[in-house]
């Protein structure tokens, strides 16, 4: 693919890489916050081209990755029922409950199909009215506009076999958390590029100006990645501390605004755990009381579902950016892809799984 | 590290999930684990895709394979000509000329003759192509909702030229690693049928028949160390086969594997790495070095062949372990995978 091509240029790179290395005056610290951004640094060994002063820490932003063990659990359980179809996206198979995962629930027979969207285990439900099909409606504010068409287009369409297990949360009060905690070790931030295409930039002004870091909203791609820590790195050596937008082919300071307002109209924001981190005040979306008739957890009456999460994980510190994880002592060793202790080893943007997959063993 | 493993492993699951099946590390463990153990032989030990016996003082390649695909029909293919295709494949990565087939059929009650039909014809069709007769088979027909419709079998027996030895036990370092064309295009095919997805540019299935390139490498003088086709699991799992197999070290050049843009841009939108994604018409030959500029000369001027590149070279660090340097110049692993690959969310 062109488009992609051009941001994977070692040509293209080299240059960004000597701005940054001409800028840089002292150490700093940089998060990304979204697991995509991560995997695109270890995948193509962005952190290894950087000047050492420059340390890339590995933020929150994996939706399967802070999902509660105790929902995990819950789609376990509804899964599991005879009478229902359950529909997710490929990366929730894998994640551990505290007893098993939709992947075995799958084998011993249970009805777990993976779907590409929301509309389409709408579809299912359509096609299958006489089970109860069940959505698991994961992710940040990137895939709650989709998730909020399902819910309002079922009842429009007056389907009644339909509901939704929301595990939806929200990248503003994680970031708050990180920034707010003592252990804090971040001096700039690269923004998720696809949420902001969504919610747009301006709940980030705020939080730049109260904790005094430089956010740049960046895309995906290598070169992009390059171009936000340059942009951060210039922010940080000039003592600034503003929101700016690398990635503008895509992401308006409004975001998409029929978008928002659909989700509005579904869903209200209220607290949330946070997988190995706890609860984070208002950093959750739940469907509004107008839409409870599809609100799986009521729909299958799952109160008290739910144990314990692995004692030897310490995805929380993980995903805080406070621990590498290789500094777990059961990396790649009580926890493995294919015997994972938490969700960050299995996620396709977990920090772990980037790891476990690309830096194993040293290279040399 | 050197990973003998000489007793069964251990398994995580004790039922069957479906990653057994996906051509990553679980379906390697069980292999290990439940297989190898009790099949134990020399053929078997070898590791190849099909097992070379001497008889009578003939050398045959002899095969089986088992198909069972969703969709049955995908663009560029169907499950018949990928039965035929696959198993003449199998044959020819033995460096072996195919000659016959068998095939066996499981159909589920209520199955559309009609439909079978057209499978059955395009196997004939397929097999004319390769110069391959059907010369045995079984039909089993099993209780509606047991079966998905027709599942299929193919065995295939070709001989091997005399001399010719070609297997991971073959490969050395400074062996050329080459690929017969761009990678990934069956999975995405398949994926974009059977999840409905509608990507940018189509993308057709390289479905197709590897024999025609052998032929043409062992008529033009070249002698491949090892061949290999890359289905389940794809370019990753093939060079992580031969690497453990071969006890070699594998370094690939990312920029140089060839991959169209419908692929590219499917991958990236749903979160999959194209090296993983399932080929069913592409080879990985291992040659040596100083042949590495002729074969690719042959194989670009033989038909299926004309996409093929060099992806990289065999090296005496790290046995066991695949390479990968990135487009950007950094080198990381390219590990087998774990589990099945799974879509991602956003
Ligand atoms: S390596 Fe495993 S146990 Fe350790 S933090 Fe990551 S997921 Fe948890």
């Amino acid at each position: 693919m062109r488009f992609v091509d051009e941001y994977r240029d070692a040509a293209a790179a080299r240059p960004w890489i000597e701005a940054i290395r001409a800028l840089v005056t002292r150490p700093w610290a940089i998060m990304e916050v979204c697991g995509g951004q991560t995997h695109s640094i270890v995948r193509f060994g962005i952190d290894e081209l950087l000047p050492p002063e420059i340390r890339l820490i590995h933020g929150p932003g994996c939706p399967v990755c802070v999902t509660p063990v105790e929902l995990v659990d819950k789609a376990v359980a509804i899964a599991s029922r005879p009478d229902v179809i359950f529909c997710s996206f490929g990366d929730m198979l894998r994640v551990p409950g505290s007893g098993s995962d939709l992947l075995e629930v799958k084998s011993r027979g249970g009805d777990v199909r993976i779907v590409y969207s929301p509309l389409d285990a709408l579809k299912v439900a359509q096609d299958n009215p006489l089970r109860k099909v069940v959505f698991f409606a994961v992710g940040f504010e990137t895939t709650a506009p989709a998730n909020a068409m399902a819910v309002a287009e079922a009842r429009r369409r007056g389907l009644s076999n339909f509901s939704v297990l929301v595990s939806h949360v929200l990248v503003p009060p994680a970031l708050e958390a990180v920034l707010s905690s003592p252990q804090r070790q971040v001096d700039g931030l690269l923004a998720a590029g696809h949420v902001c295409a969504i919610m747009g930039t301006g709940e980030y002004e705020p939080i730049a100006k109260r904790h005094r870091v430089p956010i740049v909203v960046t895309a995906f791609e290598p070169l992009d990645l390059l171009q936000g820590i340059h942009m951060v790195i210039r922010q940080l050596e000039e003592g600034r501390h503003e929101v700016e937008n690398q990635y503008d082919r895509l992401v308006r300071p409004e975001g998409n605004l029929p978008a928002r307002e659909l989700v509005r109209e579904v869903f209200r924001v209220k607290d949330r755990a946070w997988r190995g981190i706890g609860v984070i005040p208002m950093s959750g979306l739940g469907l509004r009381e107008a839409y409870a008739a599809f609100d799986a957890e009521r729909v299958f009456d799952v109160e008290g579902v739910g144990g314990p999460e692995s004692p030897h994980c310490r995805s929380g510190l993980v995903l805080q950016g406070i621990i590498r994880p290789r500094e777990c002592p059961a990396f790649g060793t009580l926890c493995t892809p294919d015997n994972p202790l938490g969700a960050t080893m299995v996620s396709n943007e977990g920090a772990c799984a980037a790891y476990y997959r690309y830096r194993r063993h040293a290279t040399d | 590290m050197d990973f003998q493993l000489n007793c069964p492993v251990p398994l995580r699951h004790d039922t069957i999930q479906m990653a057994h099946g996906g051509g990553g590390r679980m379906m390697r463990d069980l292999l290990e684990a439940v297989m190898l153990p009790a099949f134990r032989s020399e053929a078997l030990d070898a590791r190849h895709d099909a097992a070379v016996l001497s008889v009578d003082g003939c050398r045959l390649a002899f095969t089986t394979d088992t198909y069972v695909v969703r969709p049955r029909f995908f663009p560029g293919g169907n499950i018949g000509e990928l039965a035929v295709y696959g198993t003449v494949n199998d044959l020819a990565m033995a460096g072996a000329r195919p000659l016959y087939l068998s095939v066996g059929m499981v159909l589920e009650e209520g199955y559309a003759i009609e439909e079978l039909r057209r499978v059955v014809a395009s196997m004939k069709a397929a097999a004319d192509r390769c110069g391959v007769s059907i010369v045995t088979g079984d039909t089993k027909v099993v209780d509606r909702g047991k079966g998905d419709g027709l599942y299929l079998n193919t065995a295939g027996i070709g001989a091997v030229p005399r001399g010719l030895q070609v297997g991971p036990a073959q490969v050395r370092p400074g062996d050329a690693v080459l690929v017969s064309g761009d990678v990934g295009r069956h999975g995405v095919a398949v994926m974009s049928v059977r999840e409905g997805i509608a990507f940018g540019t189509p993308v057709e299935s390289d479905c197709g028949p590897l024999h025609g390139l052998v032929r043409a490498l062992l008529d033009g003088g070249v002698a491949p160390t090892c061949l290999r086709d890359a289905t389940r699991g794809g370019l990753a799992a093939v060079l992580n086969e031969i690497a453990t197999d071969g006890r070699v070290g594998v370094e690939v050049l990312e920029a140089d594997i060839p991959v169209i843009p419908g692929v590219e841009g499917a991958c990236e939108m749903l979160g999959l790495d194209p090296l993983y994604v399932a080929c069913e018409g592409r080879m990985v030959a291992f040659v040596p070095g100083d042949a590495a500029a002729r074969a690719l000369e042959i194989l670009r001027a033989t038909p299926g062949g004309e996409g093929a590149a060099r992806i990289g070279t065999v090296t005496e660090k790290g046995p066991g372990t695949v390479i990968l340097r990135t487009r950007l110049g950094t080198r990381r692993i390219l590990d087998l995978l774990s589990g099945e690959q799974l879509p991602r969310i956003c």
